[in-house]
């Protein structure tokens, strides 16, 4: 009896000592990399390079996740308030919901499924191939020319597509008021402008530089711990994206605590 | 066939000295190892016993648990990232599966050094790209991807990576594995004529005998995480130490004992 209670108290603390010593890597790789975004040699090609990968290529499945996210909102909003004669506020409610809340934080997951992926994999690929031995040898940091372009590319672009969201979201929702509902442009226009403040643009934007760090960091960090040849790059690339998912709805929920009101 | 004929100093260029290393169990367990100026040193030792992960050490991408690595004097272990990065630059590395970098192309690869950390011309780097590629024997591969290369062109690419900043040591992770016999024998020849046109130290790990033989100033036979035994090719042929004899001639049984899992 005591046996399994033992057994089962070791296993709870092997598996908390694991995940303290997993954010400890984490955030240790943002502070090494946060360092060394300073200090040359600068890669721009890199950067930018990784920036067209994080940004450019990502606007498609945003765009589209975006619009019909404001579309469902839209559809299912007003038909729920208009119980109760308010289905005028509906660019309010939209406009509210995508840019402090589902634009941040649907753009990150997505983004960390297709970009947090494709980095753990590629990383994970390098360390199992000895190239990030190779990198070393040949008197370049790994953290600075593999990291460094990826979280500045995180960081810059994410919220510029959480940017692009929140329009395409906004865009969709009004589509489905205006046709399907038949109200008034007019009045979508009126309480989006109403409700919504330049506040609340402001904080969904910061979380998605918060998130964007998340992803770049947590990728890059499951990708340097990779071992084991294809089978731990498949490993590292799951982990990776499931980790940043989850550090990122934890962190929205602090962020959210802090800057609500 | 490129001869043997280099000038071999007395001086010490690196000197390993109680080397303890541990991952999950100990690899390295109190490992001492002179490498003098000039010479062609080949580790031999049986797969997975530790070769490469020394090999590791000397270049500072791995630390000792215990002991030390010296470089001219220069402790590497101790080593600021900035002072380790300068001591790199005077040497080169061949990895076991050349480890190119697959975004990069052939002449990227090779110029890495020059394209990070100098500002030379485009033009100027693709002209010491070329005369290291025409060095390993190939031409007109620059603008090639290391995905469309056979294995041996990678190792002559990842060779010519590890001469192109005209390094002072070259450390060699099993240079000839994984390669056919004859491919092998270009690679063996490459690293003497290599070792006589540019006066370096080569520090090759290996446990293929034919190719240890053929290029070794010396042999050191690494066993149980130590050096056990060390000397010319002859005399290791000579040996009077079972381990090492069993090793050579490639035999299951002896006091190494494998089937019983020791």
């Amino acid at each position: 009896m005591l046996d399994i209670l033992l057994a089962w108290f070791e296993g709870i603390g092997k598996r908390t000592l694991r995940f303290l010593g997993n954010m400890g890597g984490i955030t240790l790789m943002f502070y090494r990399a946060f360092i060394n975004i300073f200090l040359p040699p600068f890669g721009i090609k890199r950067t930018f390079k990784q920036m067209l990968v994080f940004g450019v290529e990502s606007i498609p499945v945003v765009a589209l996740t975006a619009v019909f996210t404001g579309m469902v909102l839209a559809l299912q909003t007003t038909y729920e308030i208009s119980k109760f004669g308010a289905e005028n506020y509906i660019g309010g409610v939209v406009g509210l919901s995508m840019t402090r809340e589902l634009g941040p934080v649907l753009t990150s997951l997505i983004v960390a499924g297709r970009v947090g992926a494709s980095i753990a994999a590629e990383i994970g690929t390098m360390k199992v191939t000895e190239q990030i031995d190779a990198l070393e040898t040949l008197a370049m940091n790994p953290i600075r020319y593999l990291v460094v372009p990826r979280l500045i590319a995180g960081i810059t672009m994410l919220p510029l597509l959480c940017a692009l969201a929140d329009f395409i979201g906004i865009g969709g929702g009004f589509a489905v008021s205006v046709y399907t509902y038949d109200i008034p442009s007019r009045f979508y226009m009126d309480s989006f402008q109403d409700i919504v403040g330049a506040y609340d643009l402001f904080v969904g934007l910061l979380k998605t530089i918060v998130f964007g760090a998340i992803i770049a960091c947590v990728a890059c960090y499951y990708g340097f711990k990779t071992s084991g040849g294809a089978e731990g790059v498949g490993r590292a690339t799951t982990i990776a994206v499931v980790s940043s998912c989850i550090i990122i709805l934890l962190a929205d929920v602090l962020l959210t605590a802090l800057f609500v009101g | 066939m490129a001869e043997k004929n280099r000038k071999i100093g007395k001086k010490v260029i690196i000197e390993a000295s109680n080397i303890h290393k541990s991952f999950e169990s100990p690899v390295l367990k109190g490992l001492n190892l002179k490498i003098y100026e000039g010479e062609v040193i080949v580790i031999i030792g049986r797969s997975g016993c530790g070769k490469s992960v020394f090999l590791k050490h000397i270049i500072g991408i791995l630390k000792p648990d215990e002991g030390s690595i010296y470089y001219n004097g220069l402790n590497i272990s101790e080593l600021s990232e900035k002072e380790l990065n300068d001591v790199r630059m005077d040497f080169g590395m061949l990895f076991q599966g050349a480890a190119l970098f697959d975004s990069l192309t052939v002449k990227e690869n090779i110029g890495f050094r020059f394209y990070e950390y100098t500002k030379m011309k485009d033009d100027e780097i693709t002209e010491i790209v070329r005369e290291k590629l025409q060095m390993v024997g190939l031409v007109g591969i620059e603008d090639m991807y290391p995905a469309e290369l056979s294995g041996g062109m990678k190792k002559r690419v990842g060779l010519a990576r590890a001469i192109a900043s005209e390094p002072k040591v070259v450390l060699y992770d099993e240079p000839t594995t994984g390669l056919d016999p004859i491919m092998a024998d270009v690679i063996n020849e490459l690293i003497l004529k290599l070792q006589s046109e540019l006066n370096i130290t080569s520090v090759a790990v290996t446990h293929d005998m034919v190719s240890a033989y053929k290029i070794a100033d010396r042999i050191a036979m690494m066993y149980d995480g130590k050096i056990i035994e060390i000397g010319t090719p002859e005399e290791i042929k000579n040996t009077d130490n079972q381990v090492v004899k069993q090793f050579i001639t490639g035999s299951s049984k002896g006091p190494i004992d494998v089937i019983s899992g020791k």
